[in-house]
């Protein structure tokens, strides 16, 4: 994309400006806010007590949570794949899955690793897929949520269009809550950095209450979601 | 959807709703229900520490953000449109759902996907869209069982199908989409899954509201639980957000604490299943992302609030924590209104909106019991709000006779003493009846509402029977 078009901008803020009854501000300052309990939340937590409440608030929210070593993890998520029906599996074109030894997983025949150079291809295969594996980029204990930062190679439909996702989720990307996640980002704004197209936070299956009130899990997304953890410290 | 709902008088329209036997017990379950689940993950949830210090942060929050709109707005639309977003100012809907039909047009779009949104209700824009000839897809559930039902009108801003029952939902899908299944909401959920699920991938423009937009980035921020919303905004190859112009936050970490706010107010959630946030890309590379990114930023009305003494009431987030604990909104629902806003936020944003000839008699909907303000996420003081558009509306009407003023209201000649009743009352108004507890306390200075002040409001008074009796009386 070059650089979009903006419409009818300035009489629209000069507007504002006047109806505050001031010129157009040129330089803000963000004040030091003087309430902050996000950071007070789960402040004095160790990674045992962090990855205690992930569990918790997964479950809470329709996702199974598996803990497992390192060494295990590609038996790990080969039988959490089977459990929940196996077929045709798509994963996100991720380094992560090699480095923490789940070739085997990626060279399987019914696997599909995302690759943006075949085009809308993926979209039909992940649509056909049971299977989503995706690695979590940060992971908020408070809600058992894990965040994904979406690009042409993690691409979004692998958590979205199949049956089932498993999010592989390293333990040292646990912090407590979306506040942590959201400094990140924060930040690499405030540098100048690009932030990624399509920033997810994804907490279990998707769901709905609008007909009586009655959760109903399954929607648009997926109707089922696996969190395992894996300690990599 | 435009904002107004129907021709009928505000008064013609409670009557309408207090008909309805099943829509007051709906709207009272439901009410108690999201009122509990909010309940468990705010105050009484120990995790979070004092939830009122969270609600001091999302007010000096906005309060700060709409002191500097202009340069906020300004922020976003910069980084928006460095990355290759295109933005457009709307000072009306009717400027709004114009743009948005050029776009369709030149994309030369046939279906067109949408996720939950309230202002693109306000502004009609699916009318608008049908106008040139695009088919329009609610997407979200409530959404969607409205759409299906010939377009009946949201009820409540969060769970806009909040008055239909599953077996209307049942005989609707069947009437409509020839659905054979039960009224189990699992199988009707299915069943919206089952007929959405092509549509998505297939659609050539997906719209959405913004719950947040982010000034430092050029972020839209959706705050969802169904999927639908990922759905709209990965596959269509175009994307078109549609925000009120009040709606951002400096930074993502002021994202961080309204999101916070609007997932435990609105549904009860730590965090709700999604929020997803989205920046238009330079590079074009991903495949199952949109090529083409609009923000639209409406004013409509908005600007009205600024510099006023209702400014305030911009600071809303459409958690309809108000509306779930009003007393009025549980007994009349939310057709009532009048408006796709309901509730004490609704009686409050309608008139800044839309104007007291249409919707001033609103803020006389309320007990001024003050629950609204208590339950506000961002200590928007709704009952004040509410006390000094009354004064206003009267001030304007003080100049016409009674009798036309009663026509105003919708009352007619026969309840002249309903009426004297409410205007006689307004010095007393002047004085909110604030207790601690914020639901009830003495007697209210508008008799008309004060019979379904206590809540929740005992058998034996029930409304629709003061109602009644009132109105015969003031015929006497
Ligand atoms: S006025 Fe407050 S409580 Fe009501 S919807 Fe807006 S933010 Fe929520």
């Amino acid at each position: 994309m070059a650089e979009g078009i903006v419409h009818n901008k300035d009489a629209f803020l000069n507007r504002i400006a006047s109806k505050l009854g001031r010129e157009r501000t040129e330089a803000v300052v963000l004040p030091k806010w003087k309430h902050q309990p996000q950071w007070e939340v789960f402040k004095n937590d160790g990674a045992d007590d962090l990855l205690g409440t992930f569990r918790k608030s997964s479950m809470a929210k329709s996702a199974l949570v598996i803990q497992t070593e390192r060494a295990n993890l590609a038996a790990t998520v080969k039988e959490a794949i089977e459990k929940y029906g196996g077929g045709l599996v798509v994963t996100t074109k991720d380094r992560r899955f090699a480095e923490y030894g789940l070739e085997s997983l990626l060279a399987d025949s019914k696997t599909h690793v995302w690759d943006a150079g075949l085009g809308k291809r993926n979209i039909e295969i992940a649509k056909q897929a049971n299977i989503g594996v995706i690695f979590s980029d940060i992971s908020l204990a408070e809600s058992g949520t894990i965040v994904q930062f979406n690009d042409k190679d993690i691409a979004r439909s692998v958590s979205l269009l199949p049956v089932t996702y498993i999010a592989i989720v390293p333990q040292s990307t646990l912090v407590p809550r979306m506040t942590q996640a959201t400094q990140m980002v924060h930040q690499a704004a405030a540098e100048g950095k690009d932030i990624s197209t399509c920033i997810n936070f994804i907490s279990g299956p998707s769901n709905s209450a609008d007909i009586e009130m009655d959760i109903v899990i399954g929607v648009h997304g997926p109707v089922e979601a696996v969190h395992i953890v894996v300690a990599d410290k | 959807m435009p904002m107004k709902i129907g021709e009928k008088p505000f008064f013609g329209r409670v009557d309408d709703a207090l008909e309805k036997t099943f829509m007051r017990t709906a709207m009272a379950s439901a009410q108690d229900r999201l009122r509990g689940r909010k309940l468990d993950a705010t105050v009484r949830d120990e995790q979070i520490g004092d939830w009122e210090e969270w609600r001091s942060a999302g007010e000096e929050i906005r309060r700060h953000t709409l002191e500097n709109l202009d340069y906020y707005l300004n922020q976003l639309s910069e980084n928006f449109s460095r990355k290759g977003g295109h933005v457009y100012f709307a000072d009306t809907a009717e400027d709004a759902t114009r743009y948005i039909q050029e776009v369709a047009k030149k994309k030369n779009a046939k279906k067109v996907t949408k996720a939950k949104s309230m202002v693109t209700e306000e502004i009609g824009l699916n009318e608008a869209l049908e106008e040139i000839g695009c088919q329009v897809f609610e997407t979200d559930l409530a959404e969607y069982i409205l759409q299906i039902d010939d377009h009946d009108r949201p009820s409540h801003i969060v769970v806009p199908s909040l008055h239909k029952n599953k077996e209307q939902i049942r005989d609707t899908f069947r009437d409509k989409a020839g659905y054979t299944g039960t009224e189990e909401p699992r199988e009707l959920t299915a069943f919206a899954r089952s007929q959405l699920r092509e549509v998505f991938l297939e659609a050539d423009i997906g719209i959405t509201g913004c719950n947040f937009a982010v000034a430092e980035s050029g972020t839209i921020s959706l705050v969802t639980n169904e999927g639908n919303a990922n759905m709209v905004t990965t596959y269509p190859d175009t994307q078109i957000s549609v925000m009120g112009m009040e709606r951002l936050v400096p930074t993502w970490e002021e994202l961080d604490v309204m999101v916070n706010l609007l997932s435990r107010s609105a549904v009860g959630q730590k965090i709700t299943t999604y929020v997803t946030n989205l920046t238009p890309q330079l590079e074009e590379n991903s495949v199952d992302a949109p090529k083409e990114f609009h923000l639209v930023i409406l004013d409509a009305g908005r600007s009205n609030a600024l510099g006023t003494e209702f400014q305030s009431a911009l600071h809303c987030i459409r958690c309809a924590a108000c509306v779930n604990v009003c007393p009025v909104y549980r007994h009349i629902g939310g057709h009532a209104y009048g408006s796709i806003y309901q509730g004490p936020i609704g009686a409050v944003l309608s008139p800044i909106l839309g104007g007291y000839d249409e919707y001033g008699e609103l803020p006389f909907a309320s007990s001024l019991c003050a629950a609204c303000s208590e339950a506000c996420p961002v200590r928007i003081p709704l009952h004040e709000q509410l006390i000094r558009h009354r004064e206003n509306y009267v001030a304007q009407k003080g100049k016409m006779s009674e009798k036309l003023a009663m026509k105003a209201f919708g009352i007619g000649a026969s309840t002249p003493s309903l009426f004297q009743g409410a205007v006689k009352g307004l010095p007393a108004i002047m004085k909110p009846l604030v207790k601690d507890d914020g639901i009830s306390s003495g007697p209210g200075p508008m008799k008309l509402w004060t019979a379904v002040r206590e809540f929740p409001v005992p058998e034996k008074n029930n409304f629709r029977s003061w109602f009644k009796s009132h109105k015969q009386e003031g015929e006497s």
